[in-house]
């Protein structure tokens, strides 16, 4: 056996850290005296593996599990490729002195980029594996097997990989051409195993960051100004010193927070705090939010989409149709407010949170204090389901801020309105979209325009805490918002701009499906308008745009599965009563990635503008399908997620802050409400494998819509869908006397 | 003034010293007793991530003050069933792998207990209505629901 003697350690240490005392589990004693690691290689195989001496792999992952699965997933992919049972395997994810940076988890990219990740550098391992066997018994390579975690050989021989590398690293590069293991042979992957969370889950074992504690940690509260931007006067505590248990205020200029031994007599401390705050009343008014978004200063505009000459063909068009959409803003909506940790011990801080990009956040942690990034230690514990940045980070900054105050470790946890008023928020999106029809009514010009917050390549969030305290923070970038304002149809000319804005009422982030739900919801509401203008079914009107067979497969399995009957999509408006309909959507996700298309099937009530989504039909393609269980979930999740925010969800504020505080005055969908859901899955073993934690979300909010104007002849442009809305909707339609 | 009380919890009682006898009940079960299978959601009784039992009804224990919770008998998800001998409600959640991040499933549990003890073959209709106060964000209703249905066919 002559691979390199070293170990986990010494591979970390190698990396540019030397890790005192490092517990290779992650544990949480272990986080004294570590210098963290220079960036881990994703292209060493020792980056995401290590072999202990009774033959566990624990496997290193960048990529987080938000509550999706996405932990047994990667379990699957590298058990696999290992031929080691799934029980030998275990996961540290987001650590940033243990694991890689795979970038943020986010954007449905964990398999289809951290499991291509992991699968390869577990095919390259395995193929070591089968080499020094091969050396130890002076046999010719290719007659060995791997299974159940042993090389075997022929005669009956076998080794087991911690002897073969036990405890030791492989330094080996990750082989990006290797060998991986042919479909046909898997029996873990594709296969529906259980979520391995789940036993702890259901009992109360389960250790969620809220739970997490660390020895000698205070408890702290943040007193938030009145105003999203509040300057802070004077501060009276003496009320709060009288609650037993109160430790201390901390204030860094306009940041505000009391700390106490208790969590619950940190938030009587809070309470019983008198600040004088600055009026602050520069959010617009929410009744004129659309007029205002569109008088915003534009820093640039993107062109998303460029094809042939769309202005002039507009122009010499026989028909033309216009249409605006609007999106309300929304918040995250996490069951659980955001929780962190921190601790100060010389001069380096450590950091336990739900962050979705530990990575991000130690450079964000390391700026706002002017730390090395080898000073700042973040580690993922999961929390509340996550749907996008929301205030996790924010909660780490203020445990961070709080405990270099007083010297202690702090735990934060945010209240409901906390995370209601102060998570960044998914920004308010307008699209006007204009098409030119010929006299046959076909499409001779597509142009879309939409008002979105400027943006770059990394999303981030501004640090509440550094803002209030006055430290360096950036600013905030929401993510791809730009993504699909670009459209998969083969129209002649097509032209799509964002309007970048320079101001945006709330820090702008990203909620799902961000950007491209918005887009989505546009694009194929508006697609069916084209199609009702050229008198066609909206599916074949579609398929008749489309020149790609798993669009038109994921099409044809949506109106099998939703036994659709194809009609025109011209309907009278209906005066009175109830009436069902149906609406179709249909994405490739990013124009390169999974398929999805959908039928939703609504219940309108006419006279009382009440809407129910009572079914979804969603046909998915994301290629190989690792956990068929557990995408369905996923779906699952996309769907009742997005009809609660199609249907209810829109974030109130007044000129100084948000008064959607909490679930009253902030509903989301609930239990007598949410649809049923019938899915059929398209597996295509032999493909790469794909995300599914967004692309259904993106088509919800359309399906809807074009689902309202096959029952009542009005059509939905403006998210949510409410009672009053649809009311006015028919009016409108009604006065004007025309056809939706 | 620092007030001592006795909180019968899954069966055993244990005596806690509390300076604010209205302090939630939650704060006591999770940071007095390190009780995990109750979470904080809103501390304003909106969202069942909360949720015990207090004898045989389903209550959110962000409300309810500990003072008041004293000397009756509290059932958290702990009390109910461990790996091993899990409660019908546990396995069927598993079985149907109903939860994705599994923060609101604990208060799902607990308030489906509830019902299947006043209501031993719920409909649909019925299961939906006892859960509408439960929130879920991730989306996992309908495996909740299945899960529910199962419980209560093993339970029958
Ligand atoms: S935390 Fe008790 S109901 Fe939400
Ligand atoms: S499973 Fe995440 S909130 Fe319900």
């Amino acid at each position: 056996m002559d691979l390199p003697m070293m170990d986990r350690r010494g591979f970390l240490a190698a990396g540019g850290g030397l890790c005192v005392g490092l517990s290779l589990g992650g544990g949480r004693a272990s986080a004294q005296g570590f210098r963290a690691a220079r960036g881990l290689s994703l292209g060493e195989v020792d980056t995401f593996l290590a072999v202990a001496a009774d033959g566990r792999v624990t496997l290193y992952s960048g990529k987080v599990d938000l509550g999706t699965g996405v932990r047994t997933a990667l379990m699957q992919i590298a058990a696999e490729e290992l031929d080691l049972p799934m029980s030998r395997v275990s996961v540290v994810q987001g650590d940033t002195l243990l694991t890689p940076d795979q970038g943020a988890t986010i954007s449905s990219v964990s398999i289809s980029r951290g499991g291509v990740e992991v699968r390869r550098a577990a095919a390259t391992a395995r193929a070591a594996l089968l080499a020094a066997a091969a050396r130890e018994w002076s046999v010719p390579v290719e007659g060995l097997a791997t299974l159940d975690g042993e090389v075997r050989a022929p005669d009956g021989r076998a080794l087991d990989y911690g002897k073969l590398v036990g405890g030791r690293t492989f330094m080996l590069k990750v082989d990006p051409k290797v060998k991986v293991k042919d479909p046909a042979s898997y029996r873990l992957v594709g296969r529906s195993v259980p979520r391995v969370e789940l036993p702890a889950m259901v009992t109360g074992q389960f250790e969620f960051m809220h739970d997490v504690r660390v020895p000698g940690m205070l408890h702290a509260r943040v007193v938030r100004p009145p105003a999203m931007r509040g300057r802070l006067g004077e501060v009276d505590d003496s009320a709060a010193r009288r609650i037993p248990g109160f430790v201390a205020t901390v204030r860094v200029r306009d940041f505000l927070a009391v700390v106490a031994r208790d969590e619950w007599a940190a938030i009587r401390a809070a309470r019983a705090l008198r600040a004088q705050w600055a009026r602050w009343e520069g959010l617009p008014d929410q009744s004129q939010l659309w007029a205002s978004v569109r008088a915003s200063p534009i820093l640039r505009d993107d062109v998303t989409q460029n094809v042939g000459n769309a202005p002039l063909m507009l122009q010499k068009a026989t028909r033309v149709l216009r249409s605006t959409f609007d999106f309300a803003i929304h918040t995250h909506g996490s069951i659980g407010p955001s929780c962190a940790i921190a601790q100060w011990e010389d001069g380096r801080l450590t950091c336990w949170s739900a962050s979705q990009q530990t990575h991000e956040l130690r450079r964000q942690l390391a700026d706002m204090f002017a730390l090395g990034a080898d000073q700042v230690r973040c580690l993922y514990v999961e929390g509340s389901g996550c749907y996008g940045r929301n205030g996790h980070e924010d909660a780490a900054a203020d445990a961070a801020l709080i405990a270099r105050e007083i010297g202690r470790p702090v735990r934060v946890q945010w209240s409901r309105e906390d995370e209601h008023v102060w998570d960044p928020k998914g920004p308010p999106t307008l699209i006007d979209y204009v098409a030119g029809l010929d006299e046959r009514g076909q499409v001779t010009a597509w142009t879309a325009e939409a008002w979105i917050p400027q943006g770059q390549s990394v999303s981030r969030a501004t640090l509440v805490a550094a803002e209030l305290g006055g430290l360096p923070t950036d600013a905030s970038h929401p993510g791809s918002v730009q993504q699909h304002l670009a459209i998969q149809y083969g129209f002649p000319n097509i032209r799509s701009v964002a309007h970048r804005l320079a101001h945006t009422p709330f820090r702008p982030s990203w909620i799902r499906t961000p950007g491209r739900m918005q887009n989505t919801f546009g694009n194929e509401v508006f697609v069916d308008e084209l199609a009702q203008a050229a008198g066609v079914d909206p599916i074949a009107f579609r398929l008749r745009h489309l020149s790609d067979a798993r669009a038109a497969e994921v099409l044809g399995r949506v109106a099998k599965l939703a036994q659709w009957v194809p009609h025109e999509a011209t309907r009278p408006v209906l005066q009175a009563g109830r009436r069902t309909g149906r609406g179709v959507s249909y994405v490739k996700y990013e124009l390169v990635r999974t398929y999805v298309a959908v039928v939703a099937e609504v219940e309108v009530d006419v006279d009382s503008g009440a809407v129910r989504v009572t079914r979804v039909h969603v046909a998915h393609d994301c290629g190989q399908v690792i956990n068929p269980d557990g995408l369905r979930n996923q779906i699952e999740g996309c769907v009742i997620q997005t009809a609660s925010r199609t249907m209810v969800e829109e974030l109130r504020f007044d000129r100084s802050t948000v008064t959607s505080r909490d679930w009253a005055s902030y509903p989301i969908m609930r239990f007598p409400d949410v649809p049923d859901v019938t899915i059929d899955i398209i597996d295509r073993p032999g493909e790469p494998p794909w995300g599914a934690g967004e692309p259904t979300a993106a088509v919800i909010p359309s399906a809807i819509s074009n689902a309202i104007h096959d029952a009542i002849g009005v059509r939905m442009r403006s998210v949510p869908f409410t009672p009053s809305k649809v009311k006015a909707a028919l009016r409108a339609a009604r006065e004007a006397g025309t056809r939706g | 003034m620092a007030r001592r009380i006795a909180l019968t919890v899954n069966g055993r009682v244990s005596r806690i010293e509390v300076d604010d006898p209205t302090m939630p009940l939650l704060y006591a079960l999770r940071n007095e007793l390190n009780l995990k299978g109750l979470h904080f959601g809103c501390g304003l009784a909106q969202c069942g991530a909360c949720t015990v039992q207090v004898g045989a009804a389903a209550v959110r224990s962000c409300a309810l003050p500990v003072s008041q919770a004293e000397g009756k008998p509290i059932t958290t998800l702990e009390g109910i069933g461990e790996t091993g001998r899990l409660h019908p409600l546990q396995q069927a959640f598993i079985d149907e792998q109903a939860a994705q991040c599994g923060y609101c499933t604990g208060g799902m549990i607990m308030q489906a207990k509830a019902l299947l003890e006043s209501n031993r073959s719920p409909s649909d209709e019925e299961i939906r209505r006892a859960l509408a106060g439960n929130l879920c964000r991730c989306g996992s209703q309908l495996r909740v629901l299945r899960a529910v249905r199962r419980a209560a066919r093993a339970m029958a």
